[in-house]
This record gives C-alpha cells, sequence and structure tokens, in this order.
C-alpha cells in the first residue's frame, strides 16, 4: 500500500504555495523564483483501476460541481465527454488483444495532465488566466479568463471546456486547493483501489517501476509509464499494460506535444504579423516624406472643367 | 465472510465466481488490489459478463448463469482426480471418513427419499452411521465404500472437464487453465479466497452454490487460515446485523430458532436443541443453546421471564409454515390473507420479483407503513407514471402512510460489515424535515400498543405488557441503551461455588463474554454472539486502534468483530494436528503445548488439546462437513440443477426443471417460461452497478449523473441478429412483464456454447424506477421469475429467460 | 517629362450601347468650376463607413487577443471578456457589411487592359507621375487589388472564425481543424491589416480622395487625374444632361 497523506489538521494550514511559486503566467512574463518547489504528481495505474468513477464523484463533490444527469449512449463513459462540470472521466475501452485473443477492458480516467510545457498556456492570451506553479501544477485563473477557447486548441490532450454559463475554462486544478494544505487531490483520496496516488514527482516514479515490474511478472511485456517527453513530462501519469500503444486507451495520444499549427500560430506569426504590419505603417510614412502628397492641379481642375462642358448648372 | 476484509492482502489467488467485487464491492476490493500488488496473487473471475473484476483479472472464464454447481464439482473432481488435495486437513478436519447410512444415495438427479407432491425430502437417510458408543462411526483410511470422501468421488465423477463444457458452456482450456491454478492451492503454504455475492444467492439453489465452492476450500484446506475463506460479501452496510439480529421470519437473534407449532412447549423446543457431540471430546458449542436461549428471553422479558413460566417460552410466536420469507408474505397479499405491511428500510416493489404481482398484492393491502430515508417506488406504488408504473389511484384503496426516518450518516448506532466487525458510528449530519430515528418511531408505536393493551385487554397482552423497557427516554431508546442490552448484562449475582464470598457476576455489570451466559435466568443477553462488544470497559465497537502486530490484518483493537471478537472463524484449521501453522510465514494462532495464542482469538477453548478437539467447534462432529446430513433440503452434496427458466435442458438429469425442492407457488408456475422456449430464447441476468447502490443512490444526483440511465447489454453477435443498435432502444420482456431499454451492445458479453446450443446472454442492471433523480426506468424486476431458494428463498434474479427486439423507445423519447 | 496636355481625348465613335461596367449608378459629373463629380451615393459611403468601422474595432479587438503586447486594448471594449464576445459578432457585421459593398463594388473592379500597364508601371504610380500611366476606370489596379484581396480575406476571416466561436459553433469541428482556422484567421488578419493600412494611406496620400467617402463627391480635377476614363466615360453617360439643356 502506498503511505496514506495524514488528514489536514483542524486549524487551517497557511497555504504551502502561491502566486510568488508560479513559473510560468499565460501572457506575461515572470521572474522565475529563486526556491522551487519538489515537484508533485498524481499517478494513474490503469492497470489497478475498477472503473468505479469514485474519482468522478469525489471531483464533482469536492469542486462543488453540478453536472447534468444526461442519457445513456451505449458506453459507461458517463458523461460522454469532459465537459466543464466533469474535469475527470473514466473513459472504457474494449480492446481484443490480437495477441491473445483475450478481452481487455481498458478503464482511463482522463483529466488534465500537467504538462511541464503546457500547451493551454502557451496559447492563452489573457495575462495570468493560466498559471504554472513551480511544483508543476497548472492551473486556470477564472477571474482572469476571458472564455476565449484558445487553451482547448493549445491543449494537446483535449482537456479543457468552456463553461456555458460564465464563459470561462475549465478543467482539473489538481486540487492545487488541497495539495496547497498538505492533501493530495479529491479523485485519490477516493480512489479506494489506490490506482491514483499522488506524491513528489520522484516518488511517483518510484511507485510506478514497482508496479511495472509486477505488470510484467504477470506477461504484460510493454507495461509502462506514461510521462510524454513532447511536452516536457506530465504531472499526471499513467502507468499503462501497453506503454507501446497509450492510444488504445480511449485515443491518450501516442506522442502528445503542443501542435505545430499552435507552435507556429503563437510563435512565428505574432512576430511576423506584427513586423508586417509595422513595415506597412513605416513604410506609408516613408513614402509621404519622399513623394510628397499627391495633389490635384489647377489644370487637372481645367482639363476636368472642359471635358465636362464648362458651365455649373 | 469467514474471514475479514483486511485479509484478503493474505491471500495468493482470490477467485471471483457469484459476484462482481470489484464492481459491487469497491472499497472492499482494495484489499484485492493489496495482495495482486504485495503477494504477486492471482486474480480470477468467472462470470457470463466481463465485469469489473474481470478487467483488472489474471484470468477469465465465461460461464452460463446458473451452471456454478456444475463448474465447482468439475474442480472438485480435477482436485481428486489429480491429487490435488491438502490431505492431512481433509483427513483431521473434515467428515471425509465419516461413514454414511446404507439407505443415501443419488440418482438421476435426486437424492433418496424424495416426494415429487409435497416438492420435499425425506431426509433420515442422509446421515452418518452411529455405532455401539453413540458416536459416528469413521473409516480413517478412506478404504469404506460408504464413507463421504467415497460417496463424493462418485457423486463429482459426472462432472468431467466436457460435461463442464457441455452445461456452462465454458471453454474446456480455460476450466483447465483455472482448476490447475485452483489446485496449486492445495498446498499447505497457498492459500485461496473465494468472494462471492448475490450472484451465488439469487438462485433457486443458492445455498447449494456456496456449498460447493465451501467443499472445494475444504478439500484445499484453506478455511481457517489467513488468505482463506468462504467470503460472503454483503450487499448492505448492514445486511449482516440484519441475520445476525434475527430479522428474519424464522429466527431470533444470534441465529436461534423460532419455535414451530409442533414445539408447543420449552422442553420439547429444547430437545432438537441438544447437540451431543458426534465424536468424543467435541465441544459441540450449540450444546450452550439453552444458556443463549434464557439469556435472550431474559433480556426480552426480564423479571416476568422464570423458571417457572419457562422463561416465557410461550410468550414468542409458534411457526406454522418454514418461514415467512418476503415471497410468501407477498403470495399471502395477493390471496388477501395479508391486509398490513410493515416496510422498515425496504423497497419490495424493486427488490423482489414480478412487479406486477407485488404491485397487484400491495393493492390488496388495507394499510401499508414505510419507514424509509428516501421516497421510495413502494410507497408509490399506486401513483401513475405512465408506462414506468401504470397504477390506477382511483382503483385502489391501499391506504399508505409514510414515515421518514434518518439515514446512516445522520443517527448513531453500529452496522456490522461482512466481516462481522461490528462498527460503531457516529452522526455527521441532522435529519431533514420531520425524519426521526427507526428507534423513535418503533418505541412510539410500542407504548401506543401498550397503552391499548393495558386499557382494552386484547386476545394476548402479555409479551408486550412486560416488554422490557428500561430506557431513559422511553420514547427513543438510544443507540448505546440498545447496544448494551444486546450485549447483554448480569440478572443477578452469581457466585463462585467453591467461594461464596466471591462474586463471580455482579448484578447490573455489563457481561465481557458469552462464555459467561448462563441458563438459570442470572443472565440477559439480546443477542448472545454479540456478547462482547459493550461491556463494562465500554463500547468496544466504537474502538478505532488500527495496531496490527505482525502485519497479519486482524486488526484485534478496531471495532468488535463477532464472535468474541475473533477475525478469522475456525482459525484453529490453520494449525496442523498438533497445533502448529500448516504455514509458518502466515501464522495466526499456535498450540505452545499448553495453550492456544497468537495474532487472532483463537476459535477453541485456549486448553483443548490440539489431537482431542477438532477445529469446527460449532459442529457436533468438531470437524467440517462435505457431507451435510439432513441439513439442506435439497441435498447433502450440491448437484446441478437448470434455473426454473433455462435456455437448455439439464444434461444430468433431463426430467428436472429447476430445484426439486424449492417451493413454487401454484399460479407462479404458470408464468415461467418453458426449458429452450423458442418464445423466449434468451439467457438474461440482472445485477448491480458500481455507480449505483441498489435503489438509493438514483435519488442521488451525482450517482445519476454516472449512470443516468436504465440499458440492457447484449453482445455484439446478437444485436446484429436483431438489429439493435449500440445506444438505441430495445424491448425485452419475459413471461411477466416488458421493459424499454437503452442499449449497450458490448464486446464483454458473448454467446456461449452449451451442449451444442448457442446461449446468448441479455445483462439487466437493476437501478432504474420512476422515483429519484435519474432518468425513469424499469426495474429489473418487472422481469424476473417469482421463485426463491430451496433453503433460505433469496429470489432467483441471476438467470430467467427472455426476449429482446429493437424498439422505437418511449412514445414520449 | 512635363505633362503631356495636348493628347487626344478619346472619343467613342459612337454612343456606347451600355453603360460601362465601372459607372455605377449615381456617378455623375456635375459642370462647374470646379466640376464635381458625383463618386458614392449616400448608401454606398454609410455601407463603407460601417465597414471601416467594424473593420477597426475587429483589428483592435483581434490584436489584443493577438498577442499580450496588445492585450491592454481589451479595455476599450469593456475588458477581456466583452472583446472575446463581441469581436465576432463584429466580424458578422463586417461580413454582411462588406457584401454590400462587394455586390455595389464588384462590377466596377472587374479587371480591365489598362490594369497590366498600370502595374507594369508601379514606380510611377508611387512616384506619382500619373501621366505616364494609363487612363483608368473608376479604380485603378491598386484599388481592385484592394477590393480583391479584401474580398478574399474577409471571406477566409469569416469561414474560420465561424469555426473558432467555439460559443455556438464548437460541436461542429475537431480540434485540429479549429487549430488550422486559428492560424489561418490570424495570417488572413494579419494581411487584412496591412492591405487596410496601404488603402488608408493612399487615400490620405491622394489628396482629395477623402471627400468620395465623406461627401460623396470628388472634384473634377481629382477625376480627370486619377481616374480619367472613368471621368469620360460619365460624360458620356447616355442620358446624361447635356450643358445645353
Amino acid at each position: 500500500m502506498f503511505p496514506a497523506i495524514p488528514n489536514p489538521p483542524v486549524t487551517p494550514p497557511a497555504p504551502k504555495f502561491g502566486e510568488a511559486d508560479l513559473v510560468r503566467r499565460s501572457a506575461s512574463e515572470v521572474t522565475p523564483p529563486a526556491t522551487r518547489l519538489t515537484e508533485v504528481a498524481k499517478l494513474i495505474d490503469v492497470s489497478k483501476c475498477i472503473g468505479c468513477k469514485a474519482c468522478q464523484a469525489a471531483c464533482i463533490e469536492w469542486n462543488n460541481l453540478h453536472e447534468e444527469i444526461g442519457y445513456n449512449t451505449g458506453f459507461y463513459t458517463n458523461p460522454p465527454d469532459l465537459t466543464e462540470n466533469s474535469f475527470t472521466l473514466m473513459r472504457f475501452t474494449e480492446w481484443v488483444n490480437p495477441e491473445t485473443d483475450n478481452l481487455e477492458w481498458l478503464i482511463r480516467k482522463d483529466g488534465c495532465m500537467h504538462c511541464a510545457d503546457p500547451g493551454c498556456l502557451k496559447a492563452c492570451p489573457s495575462p495570468g488566466a493560466i498559471v504554472q506553479y513551480s511544483n508543476g501544477i497548472v492551473d486556470f485563473v477564472h477571474e482572469n479568463c476571458i472564455g476565449c477557447g484558445y487553451c482547448i486548441k493549445g491543449c494537446p490532450f483535449n482537456i479543457p471546456r468552456i463553461s456555458k454559463v460564465d464563459h470561462t475554462a475549465y478543467k482539473c486544478t489538481l486540487c492545487s486547493d488541497r495539495v496547497a494544505v498538505g492533501q493530495g487531490p479529491a479523485c485519490q483520496k477516493a480512489c479506494p483501489t489506490q490506482a491514483i496516488v499522488f506524491g513528489t514527482k520522484d516518488e511517483m516514479k518510484d511507485w510506478a517501476d514497482f508496479r511495472i515490474k509486477d505488470l510484467k511478472s504477470r506477461g504484460y511485456d510493454n507495461a509502462g509509464l506514461y510521462d510524454p517527453q513532447g511536452v516536457g513530462g506530465t504531472h499526471v501519469m499513467y502507468v499503462l499494460q501497453h506503454a507501446d500503444k497509450p492510444s488504445l486507451y480511449a485515443g491518450l495520444p501516442d506522442n502528445p506535444r503542443i501542435s505545430p499549427l499552435v507552435e507556429t500560430w503563437k510563435g512565428v506569426t505574432k512576430y511576423v504579423g506584427l513586423a508586417a504590419m509595422g513595415f506597412a505603417v513605416a513604410a506609408g510614412f516613408v513614402h509621404h516624406l519622399i513623394a510628397g502628397p499627391n495633389r490635384v492641379s489647377p489644370e487637372d481642375e481645367a482639363e476636368a472643367e472642359k471635358l465636362a462642358g464648362g458651365k455649373p448648372t | 465472510m469467514t474471514n475479514a476484509w483486511t485479509d484478503i492482502k493474505n491471500t495468493d489467488l482470490v477467485v471471483i465466481m457469484g459476484g462482481n467485487a470489484a464492481e459491487a464491492h469497491p472499497c472492499g476490493f482494495k484489499w484485492v488490489t493489496e495482495a495482486k500488488a504485495n503477494r504477486g496473487a492471482k486474480l480470477i473471475v468467472v462470470d457470463p459478463r466481463y465485469t469489473r473484476s474481470a478487467a483488472v483479472s489474471d484470468y477469465y472464464a465465461p460461464i452460463r448463469q446458473g451452471s456454478d454447481i456444475a463448474f465447482l464439482l468439475g474442480v472438485i473432481n480435477y482436485c481428486i482426480q489429480n491429487d490435488k488435495v491438502q490431505w492431512d486437513y481433509v483427513k483431521a478436519f473434515t467428515n471425509a471418513a465419516y461413514v454414511v447410512k446404507d439407505g443415501f444415495a443419488y440418482q438421476d438427479g435426486l437424492f433418496t427419499g424424495y416426494d415429487e407432491v409435497k416438492r420435499d425430502y425425506n431426509r433420515s437417510s442422509w446421515d452418518y452411521v452411529i455405532g455401539e458408543d453413540g458416536y459416528a462411526v469413521v473409516d480413517e483410511t478412506l478404504q469404506n465404500p460408504r464413507c463421504v470422501w467415497n460417496l463424493l468421488k462418485q457423486h463429482v465423477s459426472v462432472y468431467t472437464p466436457e460435461m463442464v463444457n457441455r452445461i456452462c458452456g465454458t471453454p474446456k482450456d480455460k476450466f483447465l487453465k483455472i482448476c490447475e491454478m485452483i489446485a496449486e492451492c492445495s498446498s499447505p503454504t497457498r492459500t485461496m479466497t473465494s468472494m462471492y455475492a448475490l450472484g451465488w444467492t439469487q438462485h433457486s439453489k443458492g445455498a447449494q452454490n456456496i456449498r460447493a465452492m465451501a467443499m472445494v476450500q475444504l478439500i484445499l484446506g484453506n478455511i481457517g487460515v489467513r488468505g482463506g475463506g468462504m467470503n460472503a460479501l454483503r450487499g448492505h452496510s448492514n445486511i449482516q446485523g440484519l441475520t445476525d439480529l434475527g430479522l428474519m421470519s424464522n429466527l431470533i437473534p444470534g441465529y436461534l430458532t423460532i419455535p414451530t407449532e409442533k414445539e408447543a412447549d420449552f422442553p420439547t423446543y429444547m430437545s432438537t436443541r441438544g447437540f451431543k457431540p458426534l465424536r468424543p471430546n467435541q465441544m459441540s458449542y450449540w450444546q450452550n443453546y439453552r444458556k443463549f436461549f434464557v439469556s435472550f428471553q431474559k433480556a426480552m422479558w426480564g423479571a416476568a421471564a422464570t423458571p417457572a413460566n419457562d422463561y416465557a417460552y410461550q410468550w414468542l410466536p409458534k411457526l406454522d409454515v418454514p418461514s415467512y420469507d418476503v415471497l410468501r408474505a407477498f403470495e399471502l397479499m395477493h390471496q388477501g390473507k395479508m391486509n398490513v405491511y410493515f416496510c422498515q428500510g425496504f423497497n419490495p416493489l424493486q427488490a423482489f420479483p414480478n412487479k406486477a404481482k407485488l404491485a397487484e398484492s400491495l393493492a390488496r393491502l388495507k394499510l401499508l407503513v414505510i419507514m424509509d430515508p428516501l421516497e421510495t417506488e413502494t410507497a408509490r406504488f399506486w401513483e401513475n407514471h405512465g408506462i414506468y408504473n401504470a397504477a390506477d389511484p382511483a382503483a385502489i384503496q391501499t391506504e399508505v402512510i409514510q414515515l421518514p426516518t434518518t439515514c446512516f450518516a445522520e443517527d448513531e448506532g453500529s452496522l456490522v460489515n461482512s466481516g462481522r466487525w461490528l462498527q460503531w458510528h457516529w452522526p455527521a449530519g441532522s435529519p431533514p424535515g420531520e425524519a426521526r430515528t427507526d428507534s423513535f418511531i418503533l418505541a412510539n408505536i410500542h407504548l401506543r400498543l401498550k397503552e391499548l393493551y393495558r386499557k382494552e385487554g386484547g386476545a394476548f397482552p402479555d409479551p408486550i405488557l412486560n416488554l422490557t423497557w428500561n430506557y431513559a427516554n422511553p420514547e427513543e431508546p438510544t443507540a448505546d441503551e440498545l447496544a448494551k442490552e444486546m450485549n447483554g448484562y448480569v440478572v443477578s449475582d452469581v457466585l463462585d461455588p467453591n467461594d461464596p464470598t466471591k462474586k463471580v457476576l455482579e448484578a447490573g455489570k455489563q457481561l465481557a463474554t458469552f462464555g459467561a451466559l448462563r441458563d438459570d435466568g442470572s443472565t440477559a443477553a439480546g443477542c448472545w454472539i454479540f456478547t462482547g462488544c459493550y461491556t463494562e470497559a465500554g463500547n468496544m465497537m466504537a474502538r478505532r486502534d488500527n495496531s496490527d502486530p505482525g502485519d497479519t490484518g486482524t486488526y484485534l483493537k478496531w471495532s468488535f468483530a463477532w464472535p468474541a471478537n475473533r477475525r478469522i472463524l475456525y482459525n484453529r484449521a490453520s494449525c496442523d494436528l498438533d497445533g502448529k501453522p500448516w504455514d509458518p510465514s502466515r501464522k495466526l494462532i499456535e498450540w505452545d503445548g499448553t495453550k492456544w495464542s497468537g495474532y487472532d482469538v483463537p476459535d477453541i477453548a485456549p486448553t483443548a488439546k490440539p489431537r482431542d478437539v477438532g477445529p469446527f467447534i460449532m459442529n457436533p462432529e468438531g470437524v467440517s462437513r462435505l457431507f451435510t446430513r439432513g441439513m439442506m433440503r435439497d441435498g447433502p452434496f450440491p448437484a446441478h440443477y437448470e434455473p426454473f427458466e433455462s435456455p437448455v435442458v439439464n444434461v444430468i438429469a433431463p426430467k428436472i426443471k429447476g430445484n426439486p425442492v424449492a417451493r413454487v407457488f401454484k399460479d407462479d408456475l404458470a408464468q415461467f417460461a418453458e426449458t429452450a422456449s423458442p418464445e423466449f430464447p434468451y439467457a438474461a441476468t440482472s445485477y448491480r452497478l458500481t455507480e449505483h447502490f441498489h435503489y438509493w443512490t438514483k435519488n442521488n444526483h451525482v450517482n445519476s449523473v454516472l449512470q443516468p440511465e436504465f440499458f440492457v447489454e447484449i453482445s455484439e453477435e446478437l444485436a446484429k441478429e436483431k438489429g439493435i443498435a449500440n445506444g438505441g432502444w430495445s424491448r425485452v420482456w419475459s413471461k411477466r412483464g416488458s421493459v424499454l431499454a437503452k442499449t449497450v451492445v458490448t464486446k464483454r458479453i458473448r454467446p456461449l456454447v452449451c451442449d451444442g446450443k448457442t446461449v446468448h446472454i441479455v445483462g439487466i442492471p437493476i437501478h432504474w424506477g420512476f422515483i429519484g433523480a435519474a432518468r425513469k426506468g424499469f426495474g429489473a424486476n418487472v422481469l424476473t421469475p417469482y421463485v426463491g431458494d430451496a433453503n433460505i428463498e433469496t429470489p432467483e434474479f441471476k438467470a430467467f429467460l427472455v426476449n429482446i427486439e429493437a424498439s422505437a423507445g418511449p412514445a414520449s423519447a | 517629362m512635363s505633362r503631356d496636355r495636348t493628347r487626344p481625348i478619346i472619343m467613342p465613335n459612337a454612343v456606347p450601347a451600355a453603360v460601362p461596367a465601372d459607372v455605377e449608378p449615381g456617378d455623375a459629373v456635375h459642370p462647374g468650376k470646379p466640376v464635381t463629380v458625383d463618386r458614392y451615393s449616400g448608401a454606398a459611403r454609410i455601407n463603407h463607413w460601417i465597414t471601416a468601422v467594424s473593420l477597426v474595432l475587429l483589428a483592435l479587438s483581434g490584436m489584443a487577443l493577438f498577442t499580450p503586447k496588445l492585450f491592454f486594448l481589451t479595455g476599450l471594449f469593456g475588458g477581456g471578456q466583452w472583446t472575446r464576445a463581441i469581436h465576432p459578432w463584429i466580424g458578422v457585421v463586417l461580413f454582411f457589411s462588406f457584401m454590400g459593398l462587394f455586390f455595389r463594388f464588384w462590377r466596377a473592379n472587374l479587371p480591365a487592359r489598362e490594369d497590366g500597364v498600370w502595374v507594369a508601371r508601379i514606380s510611377d504610380v508611387l512616384g506619382g507621375h500619373e501621366e505616364r500611366l494609363p487612363e483608368v476606370g473608376k479604380y485603378n489596379a491598386g484599388q481592385k487589388a484592394v477590393f480583391w484581396s479584401m474580398s478574399a480575406l474577409i471571406l477566409l476571416l469569416i469561414t474560420s472564425g465561424i469555426v473558432m466561436w467555439d460559443q455556438y459553433f464548437y460541436s461542429f469541428t475537431t480540434i485540429e481543424q479549429k487549430r488550422v482556422a486559428i492560424l489561418a484567421h490570424s495570417i488572413a488578419a494579419v494581411v487584412a491589416i496591412c492591405v487596410w493600412i496601404v488603402h488608408v494611406y493612399a487615400a490620405i496620400w491622394v489628396r482629395g480622395t477623402l471627400s468620395a467617402m465623406t461627401r460623396g463627391h470628388v472634384t473634377g480635377g481629382w477625376a480627370w487625374r486619377h481616374h480619367r476614363k472613368w471621368l469620360r466615360e460619365l460624360v458620356q453617360k447616355p442620358g446624361r444632361r447635356t450643358p445645353a439643356e
């Protein structure tokens, strides 16, 4: 058993991190903090997950969300997709392993991965709407969010959702409010099988190694850790039975990275675009200085009068 | 459970069959993941569906619902044929060597003594040969052809892997692989745990399903050891407490039985409850029955229960039928013979079979009283909810009174979990509105009845007028007061016979152990098995010390486990004949030459010499039973019977339909589909989903989000055959009713081939009704047959026949 | 080179059978001193200015969302949320407004023979040497380029804009499509703003132009100098009241 996180003290402790620990802030420059917090991570061991959705319920309860009661759409995945009220979602995939001809029911808890290189933050135009703490948590600050949805395009994992009510973006906060007072995320607290564990990123990697050894002993030769380097690693990681094929797990990206389209948009386009506009204005000034105004001469007027036939009407 | 939830971490092999622990018991399932992660334990799941448990299993095999006995007897056959038996255990701790009466036999699916008209057996031949010394005859060499072992060998020989495949549809290779994995646990140093639940109980032969696995476990030597046992996962947080407290029509607390009509007086009643040992030196603990019974009577009627009136024996009701179980109760309502019904924390309109019959029955009542924290379908059976409950309120004359009660989080008390732990809980919130505790409501009904009896007399006022009612607030006994009463207390001083100046027991003190109970009226205990839960040392159930010396998972200082704070029943059997642990790394208790001690409370007299006294102290034999004598109505060995509604004929006994002794009411028989009916060709089963708890959580918004709408599950093959789309509507109907449901088309259900016939399975979750936050839907009980288990009357919810077709859905949808 | 005032007035051989494509209803010459030429009707001007205001607002709000350096511009619109909400609606106004301009002007912006020469002599254009350029109709090739590029860009902007407009159209496209759209939208917007700068600058540089869109008319001299072909066409316009009348 992974050591349990002790319950919080009765008196509210001071938050362990805050504004001073930001390493990135959307659409703004920040001075990196002198001392960095230890990186934290949530490890989701898919092989231990029984798909009970306690994490989903805990997430809704802790964050005081109000998800709609939907319909059955032919799947156990309910609601059918992440929403602004469902920051996490159990996604169920039925897969027949071609090597063994055995069915495997792959159940993955979807939600924000808290990338080291967060595409949402890169895409965000609003200063301070998305922040990244030095412990790795990527959080949305709703009073700064303008609801443009750029984070959705920036995210390689298709996670953020815009609320139809307050028009701001929502996603898993990694329970930054709980982590700030020394607790694990609500989903981790609720998980009955410790398929979700929480700790420092190093601890989680060690724990994952322990789990991967067990899985390999059970014939899952490709068991491994999902900590994709394309986004600089993540602070939510998976232990997968088939780490060679992440996309089996309800389309978990095999090699996630911030889309080149987004990189181009937020990179070269921005600079070249501004330069082009500046150049156009400058060119006008220069031209005007050199060429001077293009005026109509009295001769032109006379020619016109001649042509038009003279007298005023 | 013979063991505890926490003990499952000690196992090497978990077999989930007849249950779906990950789905229905997700919190307890953590101990399976612990065993897997830390011991490298393997998990086998055998189920008609690839369940959430199967999703995390090491090995899965499909089985046709209702054929578990054939599978398990096949496993026993495999173990015997391949000599995978823990011989020392079987010879010493089971009745394998006991010689059975010559008259006993089994043929064509029936045991000796069957009476077709009564649908019952004369069980007199189902017993041991008793020798001249008055003890059962045993042949320790197991050579006697009439000894239990040889009879068992003969009985299971028909269940070959081929036969298992024909009956169960389980592929032979998968069956053999599972046999091999299970058989490895015949080693004294490997144990297997069986985790089961309603998947075994909800059959017309439910009790025998469980017996079959218990026999496997005995043959492997897995009862009484760490990581072993027969572990019934209870479906409600306190359903174990319900049975412990005797909330069954034929029980009084502590598994004592209600007298029958034939037991007109106390001596007659006691004459069949002597439990004389069947072998020398055996404890045969039920010999103390009289102490438990008299102490119960004293708790009930105090000073009014005297030796002169046989401790008020006559104030107990006497049964005229074996039991007034729920099926019988509704049958009586249906016949107009029962006209007032109290429904306390119970929603039978959803929870019992054949909803149409239930609704008709409720409509014939004069008065229905509902005590429940939630709005229930039963309370609203008279309301018209369109296709979901097409009632005509004007035609129903039943008066319905709803008394809102507190829920578990709003009151104090104990809950008994599957592992027999009585865990105290405290209220987390205040009850809403006019909700009152159940004890307040019942106390007030009692006090008013008492007042009426006092004023008006009546036919038989004594049991009511004399009932002990010593509570500080008579209108609302507290949980502590009730717990103390159940634990038991000393009524009058008991002096030490050797030294009369010393008091062994002092009047008014709480009892510490049921060993102190007496049959002379000097002690009182409401539920003898709970004695020790609330002693002079305080409320033992409220203990929360999770220290666990030796990391054994026993947690002796956490709450209280009945009996006597024992965590693993029959734990004497964890040691060999000389009292040394079979597996030293899994020591539980040990004989040190003079006494038993260890990590658990020994389940044997502390000084009982190991070779003299057998480990199964409740049995007069002192050993466990592979052959149960006449104790079960449907046979001393389990035998394969098809469900009452089956897609195939019973291969073993083609003439027999269902369980030959299961009770069937006349009108219900006409509502069963024919065996292999072309009209109802598909084998249906009903089950729970992890997102919901029975019919409660559909009242909760979040649960309703997680599983919003009623659905059925079918294979891709059947969906194709029937033209039903995933997520589309289908209509499912049985001979008793019809439902409309969304359809989940899944690879997790595959058609089985049984005896050459393709059997399609239709899965029907149970959680929807016409009340609550979730979308309106149908209960699976609209479809299920009105028949129960032959021994305990648990309805056959797990195996029945239906038909299915694509549908346009409800007209309004 | 001095201006060649002796170049003969090109007179059509006969009264044209139809009005030339670049002569629009309302275009008219009023002899006088100076001659005034009606270039844009009231409706066309309103249409233009709605488009112009929309475009400026879109540029400002779009730029605010385009780069953090300009995010402060959201203040003009009541903050980020308002900017985000209002920008696409302005886009819709622009689109329909521009549609009006498009249908009003597209015929006048059809390519003409002289456009090629005009483009080939772009250095004379920039140098203000109109005498070296062919006579042009209502619009010269530069104006036509502005017209057509704006038409194409606005079509691209509205299309990509709708793909990005998550509030109403989120579910209709994939995220990858949205990414393509957002990149296309940014690039198109940059180009459109550049074109707009050229347009505005040209209007400022070529004095006398602004009155076309403010008061609706230009002087005869302006028309003579910059759109002589058009002026001739107007003079020849059938049904034009002759000064004698």
